[in-house]
């Protein structure tokens, strides 16, 4: 017990070095607004894969509609700053809460189904948000929510993914993580064990989509706008691609396949011709080498990188 | 292999993170080299209306060609510096924000799409960048809520209300319809916005909105919705929406048997709609347009003899208004005499009867260009120049 709260005392410790870094690197202007701005897109996108990789890694269920969600947080967080002239931090919990709970009501009859019926009904679930927000005056309709401040700043972003990873790596520790696991494994075993799946279910699912809306508060209070074009199923499918690409079930997995593709991204801004081109080639590679995802579904640690590979014995390559 | 796997995995992950380091790095390197004044051309390259941005885009590449041939500006060479923000707003705002501070464009022209504008907006406006919207069309892009103007932002086309009101003086005067149907995309702002002027235009002139349909982009299949329209029996019906859905529209139209005529928008103006509509279908359609191809105006005439001779295909509209977009912003830059956005911004504001390719550009209070619009028919497929409305 006292050696995992030493661990994570030392993770912090090296959390706050690197925002220490990252942060004088800023100040000093050495890290010009450009990639700024991506590292803090990067940090939105951590916060989406890790969420998701709960939802789709741990737990085993397939959702594709982490756009909508990320969408109800950008809009209720808006509408609070915005409309209501009332403080980020509130907006930051409202859209959480809000978008926890938009979560919790779709997952309750959605979580019954499994597989591709989930993956349909998510899906769907991202049009239909979508939508509703195209047709809803308050927000703008089909221009968007503009005029929003940017409150969004390196320090929030960066210490709200680090307490939201913190967050969900304990919740895979915990009896209930536990239980996911078990789903994820076999989901007839875990309801013969006394398991309520579809109560985990829900949780994981609620837990996922509402950091997917504190996420969407982050991005709609950096990029001054809220606009259905940014909350469309190629963004759920962005997001899924990410944790596919990390390693399905590995939280470090999610952390690098979003820093990998938000930075390729940037990187190749330079030749809009070939950035697609790049882009998809990549994922080809990587997919035909690694099939499981960069990681599959260990944990990147200090342990890997002894030689020898002492963690052989541990979990299996292919899931 | 199990090891061979991870050391593939693990040099993937160290080489994109060196690149994304050096990235970091060079935003130190470029005080824009002194010998070229950089522009920055941020359009929609891919993605849902990539089109629209590479039309654009080709009309801006003309124009600065042409510059650059002529001795450039300032004495300097234009770099044209292109940046793709894949359609999305939130990307639009990196593009804008790199174009501006990585590369140091001195002027921003584009994005397309209003939304995209949209985003680049608070970012030009908070580094002091004049930014050249060519085609976009929602009023509040140069406006602020409260009527302001905002001192960075520009355009070089009609704004929607614009087209919606010589759309409805089109059908009433030449036209003589009183009872005309719409039909338009609910989720554009564009296709919402032309709706709204154009049925006040129409009332106010003693015209009738017999049905008012929507749809959403993308769909395919709207017979339905035009049988319903075609119970209410329009005289004409407007569509004021992009290409790609009117295209569907107007040939399913002619299929449950609505011969009245079609009216539209700029957004129709691809040669894309006659491929999928077909030359039999567009017959008896009209739509709004800055410009028609047969314009015997020499300056239109030579622009589209430049554009064909540069990329062997004929130019839409808005290839025409990134060519004079281009043109306006490098002429603003001579008159300023520097590279210094607010002096830029400042010529901008004042430019008058300017000779563009479309006419005389002059800019307006609210920073919009006065200009007329001509009606294009579509005959046999082929867009004929029907007549010049000015309001």
């Amino acid at each position: 017990m006292n050696s995992i709260k030493k661990h994570d005392l030392a993770t912090l410790g090296a959390c706050a070095v690197l925002f220490a870094i990252v942060q004088t690197l800023l100040f000093v202007d050495f890290i010009g607004p450009f990639w700024e701005l991506n590292i803090i897109l990067i940090l939105i996108n951590v916060i989406l894969s890790v969420s998701l990789n709960l939802i789709n890694g741990y737990t085993g269920q397939f959702s594709i509609g982490h756009a909508g969600f990320l969408a109800v947080g950008a809009y209720t967080g808006a509408i609070i700053t915005v409309k209501l002239g009332l403080p980020f931090e509130l907006a930051l919990v409202v859209g959480t809460l809000c978008s926890a709970l938009l979560g919790f009501l779709i997952g309750l009859p959605t979580l019954r189904l499994n597989g591709d019926y989930l993956a349909i009904a998510t899906l769907g679930l991202g049009e239909i948000i979508r939508i509703c927000i195209l047709n809803i005056e308050y927000v703008g309709g089909a221009s968007g929510l503009m005029g929003i401040p940017r409150f969004t700043t390196f320090a929030w972003a960066f210490w709200i993914t680090v307490f939201i990873i913190f967050v969900i790596k304990n919740f895979k520790n915990s009896a209930p993580g536990r239980c996911c696991l078990a789903i994820r494994e076999n989901e007839i075993a875990a309801e013969t064990m006394g398991i309520d799946t579809t109560k985990y279910k829900v949780m994981a699912f609620t837990i996922g989509a509402g950091f997917a809306g504190t996420a969407g508060v982050l991005f709609a209070h950096y990029f001054y706008i809220a606009h259905p074009a940014s909350f469309t199923f190629m963004r759920s499918f962005d997001i899924l691609t990410m944790v596919v690409l990390g390693g399905l079930g590995s939280m470090t997995g999610a952390i690098t396949g979003a820093v990998l593709l938000t930075a390729i991204s940037a990187v190749l801004a330079e030749y809009p011709e070939w950035r697609m081109v790049i882009y998809s080639l990549t994922l080809i590679i990587l997919m035909i080498n690694r099939p499981q995802g960069l990681f599959g579904s260990k944990e990147l640690s200090l342990k890997m990188f002894r030689l020898g590979g002492s963690d052989n014995g541990r979990a299996t390559e292919s899931k | 292999m199990k090891a061979w796997k991870k050391a593939v995995g693990l040099t993937c992950t160290a080489a994109l993170m060196t690149a994304m380091l050096t990235g970091c790095g060079g935003t130190k390197k470029d005080a824009a080299k002194s010998d070229e004044v950089v522009i920055g051309a941020h359009f929609e390259l891919t993605g849902g209306v990539a089109n629209y941005g590479k039309s654009t885009l080709n009309g801006v590449q003309l124009a600065i060609d042409q510059v650059n041939a002529k001795g450039g500006v300032l004495g300097k060479k234009i770099k044209l510096v292109q940046g793709d923000n894949k359609s999305e707003p939130a990307e639009a705002g990196n593009i804008a924000t790199k174009l501006i501070t990585q590369d140091k464009a001195v002027v921003l022209i584009g994005p397309a799409t209003s939304g995209c504008v949209s985003a680049s907006i608070p970012i030009a406006t908070a580094n002091k960048v004049p930014l050249m919207a060519p085609v976009a069309t929602a009023p509040s892009i140069t406006v602020e809520k409260d009527g302001k103007v905002k001192p960075f932002i520009f355009r070089a086309c009609f704004i929607d209300p614009f087209q919606g009101q010589v759309m409805a003086v089109f059908a009433e005067k030449t036209l003589k319809v009183k009872n005309v149907a719409i039909l338009f995309d609910s989720s554009s702002e564009y296709s919402k916005g032309l709706t709204d002027v154009f049925t006040k235009t129409l009332e106010d002139n003693g015209g009738k909105v017999v049905a008012k349909e929507a749809f959403l982009a993308k769909d395919v299949d709207f017979k339905s919705t035009l049988t319903k329209i075609k119970a209410s029996n329009p005289e004409a019906i407007y569509v004021p929406a992009y290409y790609e859905e009117v295209s569907k529209i107007i040939k399913q139209a002619r299929e449950v048997g609505l011969s009245c005529p079609i009216l539209g928008s700029d957004g129709w103006g691809s040669p894309k709609l006659a491929a999928i509509a077909g030359n039999e279908a567009l017959n008896n359609t009209y739509f709004c347009s800055a410009y028609s191809s047969q314009d015997k105006e020499p300056t239109v005439q030579n622009f589209i003899k430049d554009y064909k001779a540069k990329y062997k295909t004929d130019p839409d509209n808005f290839s025409i208004h990134g060519y004079d977009a281009a043109m306006v912003v490098v002429e603003a830059i001579k008159r300023a005499g520097s590279t210094d956005g607010v002096k830029i911004a400042q010529e901008l504001s004042k430019m008058k009867d300017f000779p563009v390719a479309t006419g005389k550009f002059t800019v307006d209070a609210n920073h919009n260009p006065v200009s007329g619009a001509v009606i294009i028919e579509l005959k046999d497929g082929v867009q004929t120049f029907k007549e010049k409305i000015t309001l």
